[in-house]
């Protein structure tokens, strides 16, 4: 199906993308890259004559489920990449977390495509067990800035060979190159999930629950704590409605190993508050609830998210909400903070910033308006030093400067 | 060996060697200038290739590698950094006008936070160091490349090493989460840190697996995991290469991700038994040992679901290790392979990795090849990755059986490429495979490789000679330095 988005180039293959990429670097035409634009909202806005779309670049290649493979054209849907390992009973293990109801589905012609979860590498609640989206990149296959397609990896789980492009296109929001074929580990879909609730507990008693658990042999895969205001946005009415911050523990496994488990977690995290365990659908319910971010939606708040270790995580909600009006939802067992703060000019990024900085963290911009992202660093300012290693990198792959320029830094 | 070819070292620097060394020493109180110590130096695990280096540095900190960083850069000096020295692609080999940076007295734990899951390390501890620095704690450090008692973290990290759990647990790269980093001309930066998915650009993945020609990795900020309640292996043995790969694909297919999947073929058996003494059968063509983990309930119900799935696979043995001692003797038979092989013949191990449906097809083409060549081979690898370790043997004082497994094992490679691989899956390609690197890749790739890599080390001076085609590196014709 022809993706209608973007009033831009829709390249029908590889070959046409490249030779048009060729021709806007020869122009020195900058262009906006996209898969179908679900993206737009989030990071430094771009100001460009041209847009490229990858949504008519389609289709699943290669799949093979007994080597925990698959491959799709950049522009396939994640939904459609999703459904078909479901068939197979297996999954994309990172978990990409859907933004799309946080910056609104309205202008969204096209749901998000697999290249765009690699490209921004999106990761879910399940990164803390088991990796980012980037190290589920097998192999890549891209168009530069100068129109070349280049290629990097392939369908094996171990490959050293050469430079590791796969990870320097991961997150790079295409600034680099276009990604048109990605291939992806994937892993066996649990049997069963339970999770394990504690309900009302302060920030700081939740966190060091959540550290204890994931310090346990019992392979907890996702450690969550919900403030009240923000659990009463969850679908699952009943939750919501207690008017209690949530702390959950997810377990998956074969159902045996999951039941085992809980019950010897649960002993383990006892002294933390009475705990609830649930089964396996409303843990799935929940958990897809968390996946699409229900708990941060219904506001235009401008809205952070601040990665950092687990142990500052709580004082650096602290030191913020001393200065700052904001509420505090932790994943990763703390290590990824979400922070919503009271409407201001420019989202209080200068004082943010500050703040965080003595908790060596790293916050993004989420959701502001486009003024606001025109207005101010989205993403983290880098050091010196850093900076001068992205500019030349960014001019390794695109040297004229027109894939995406200052979608992440001015400077790149 | 001598077919592959090495830069010409630069004689105006070999000229300058005594000022050179003097001016290091200014920088370093850890130069070594006395000839034997050179000379322990001058090969890898590679050992066919040797080359006496101009100099060697040991330092103990991150601001004395930056200081003799900075006297190479002003002196137009090559470096090659090194961790133990146990490359087996001669990644680490030097040159003659090369200074050596070893890392390997930069060996401290610096922090262990367990509520993070995270330790910080000097780059010069080994593998093994940084798991028995938190063993008693309950954890351990993922990566387990067999040479892990005495590789050293910044090799692993130059590599992105691997090992038999990294089915489930993810290589070097999955693993790193900070490092401290001292490029070229002396700076230090600092990449990622002690948290999840830094910003910017992903230098930590582009550094992971550069083989020593980024920077020189001098501290980094490691994942530790905490240790399942129990582990345990079983063993099962088949009439075919056929049974088991498909045996292997049925495992996986049905939802179980063993911690480890290892394959052994006949030859790979035989020898192994006669010097472990393990307890293999000696009748099978195939042998797979899967390890899984958990509570004692979770291994009987795990190892009860892989034999009701090894059924269709007409096995002629399945041992289910029932203590630690058969547990250890399971895996004595697999670790000790290169030792044991290494009793019986000179052999030279390759690295290459296969799609596991192309199993059988691969495992008959190096067959084939190692009979073209009038060559033995043992066959031992990871099944689960279909990471290929074939053993050739060869008689090294004999220089046309070197020639010949050389020449036999780039056909391996390449066969493993044609087949939808490709040429290294934890080894690197050091100077073993650059040879072979445009068989993976065309020219396009490699030379957006090669920009990564300039980007870094403008001048080239680290780790020269090694990766990419000699005619593709710079003072050979590339215009891309």
């Amino acid at each position: 199906m022809a993706a209608p988005m973007l009033d831009g180039f829709m390249p029908g293959s590889e070959d046409e993308l490249a030779a048009f990429i060729a021709h806007s670097a020869e122009a020195q035409t900058p262009v906006e890259v996209c898969g179908n634009g679900t993206k737009r909202a989030i990071g430094r806005p771009v100001q460009t004559a041209g847009k490229i779309g990858t949504g008519n670049l389609t289709g699943v290649t290669l799949y093979e489920p007994s080597e925990l493979v698959i491959a799709a054209r950049a522009g396939t849907p994640l939904s459609e990449v999703e459904a078909l390992l479901d068939e197979h009973n297996q999954m994309l293990a990172f978990e990409p977390a859907d933004m799309t109801p946080l910056t609104g589905k309205s202008d969204v012609a096209e749901p998000p495509t697999i290249g765009s979860v690699f490209a921004t590498n999106t990761s879910g609640s399940r990164r803390v067990l088991r990796g980012a989206a980037r190290d589920h990149l097998l192999g890549v296959r891209a168009v530069n800035g100068r129109g070349e397609t280049i290629k990097w990896g392939g369908r094996v789980m171990k490959n050293v060979t050469g430079v590791d492009l796969a990870r320097g296109l991961s997150g790079s929001w295409g600034t680099l190159a276009v990604m048109t074929e990605v291939t992806m580990k994937v892993l066996p879909k649990p049997e069963d999930t339970r999770t394990l609730m504690l309900f009302g507990l302060p920030d700081e008693a939740a966190i060091a629950l959540c550290c204890a658990a994931m310090g346990t042999p019992y392979e907890v895969s996702a450690a969550i704590h919900i403030p009240a205001s923000m659990a009463a946005r969850l679908s699952n009415q009943e939750l919501g409605g207690l008017g209690r911050a949530i702390t959950a523990l997810r377990l998956e496994n074969f159902p045996e190993s999951t039941q085992a488990r809980a019950e010897k977690l649960e002993q383990q995290i006892g002294t933390f508050g009475e705990v609830y365990t649930i089964g396996n659908e409303p843990s799935l319910e929940f958990w897809r609830d968390v996946r699409e971010l229900r708990f941060l939606t219904g506001s235009q708040f401008p809205l952070w998210r601040i990665t950092t270790a687990p142990s500052r995580a709580v004082g650096m909600v602290n030191a913020i909400r001393a200065q700052l009006d904001c509420q505090a939802a932790y994943d990763w067992s703390g290590g990824l903070v979400w922070l919503e703060l009271a409407p201001s000019r420019d989202a209080d990024a200068t004082d943010l910033r500050r703040i965080i900085a003595d908790f060596e963290a790293h916050a993004t911009l989420i959701r502001a308006p486009l003024a606001m992202r025109s207005a101010v660093e989205v993403f983290h300012p880098l050091p010196a030093a850093n900076m001068t290693l992205s500019q030349k990198l960014k001019a390794a792959f695109d040297p004229a400067g027109i894939l995406n320029p200052g979608r992440m830094y001015p400077e790149v | 060996m001598s077919g592959i070819q090495l830069p010409e070292p630069d004689t105006g620097v070999l000229d300058r060697r005594d000022a050179l060394v003097a001016g290091l020493q200014r920088v370093s109180p850890n130069v070594v200038t006395d000839p034997i110590g050179l000379e322990v130096f001058e090969a890898d695990a590679l050992t066919a290739y040797r080359n006496v280096p101009l100099a060697v540095v040991l330092p103990t900190s991150t601001e004395e590698v930056s200081r003799v960083l900075r006297f190479c850069h002003e002196n137009d000096l090559n470096v090659l950094p090194r961790g133990a020295g146990t490359s087996l692609s001669g990644g680490a080999l030097p040159m003659k006008d090369t200074v050596v940076v070893g890392i390997s007295k930069m060996n401290q734990v610096l922090d262990i936070n367990l509520d993070d899951r995270v330790a910080r390390v000097q780059t010069g501890i080994t593998n093994l160091g940084i798991s028995n620095a938190v063993s008693e704690l309950g954890f351990f450090y993922a990566p387990d490349p067999s040479s892990q008692l005495a590789c050293t973290l910044a090799g692993n990290i130059a590599m992105n090493s691997g090992g038999a759990h990294c089915l489930k647990y993810g290589v070097t790269t999955n693993n790193i989460l900070g490092m401290t980093v001292v490029m070229m001309d002396g700076e230090i930066v600092e990449f990622g840190g002690d948290f999840l998915d830094p910003h910017g650009y992903d230098f930590l993945g582009l550094m992971t697996g550069s083989e020593g020609q980024f920077g020189i990795v001098t501290e980094a900020t490691v994942r530790i995991l905490p240790k399942a309640e129990g582990e345990r292996p079983m063993l099962m043995g088949f009439n075919s290469a056929e049974d088991a790969g498909g045996c292997v694909a049925a495992i996986i297919g049905a939802g179980i991700v063993p911690v480890a999947l290892e394959y052994m073929d006949r030859p790979a058996i035989k020898i192994c038994e006669d010097f472990a003494g393990a307890g293999y059968p000696l009748d099978v063509e195939a042998l797979l040992i899967v390890e899984v983990e958990g509570s004692e309930e979770e291994i009987a119900d795990l190892f009860g679901r892989i034999r009701e799935i090894a059924k269709d696979f007409n096995p002629t043995e399945m041992r289910e290790a029932q203590s630690a001692e058969e547990a250890a003797a399971i895996w004595r038979g697999r670790k000790s392979a290169f030792g044991a092989m290494g009793r019986i013949s000179d052999y030279m191990c390759m690295d290459g990795v296969i799609p596991l449906s192309t199993l059988p097809k691969a495992l008959s083409e190096v067959s084939r090849i190692c009979q073209h060549y009038g060559l033995g081979v043992a066959n031992i690898f990871h099944a689960g990755d279909g990471n290929l370790h074939p053993l050739i043997m060869f008689n090294a004082n004999d220089p046309d059986e070197k020639d010949r497994a050389e020449r036999c094992g780039g056909d391996i490679l390449e066969a493993c490429v044609e087949l939808g691989g490709c040429l290294t899956g934890e080894h690197g390609v050091g100077i073993e495979k650059r040879d072979l690197m445009t068989t993976q890749y065309n020219r396009t790739d490699l030379e957006q490789q090669i920009r990564v890599k300039t980007v870094f080390d403008p001048d080239w001076r680290l780790n020269r000679g090694k990766v990419f085609p000699l005619d593709m590196q710079p003072g050979n014709g590339s215009p891309h330095a």
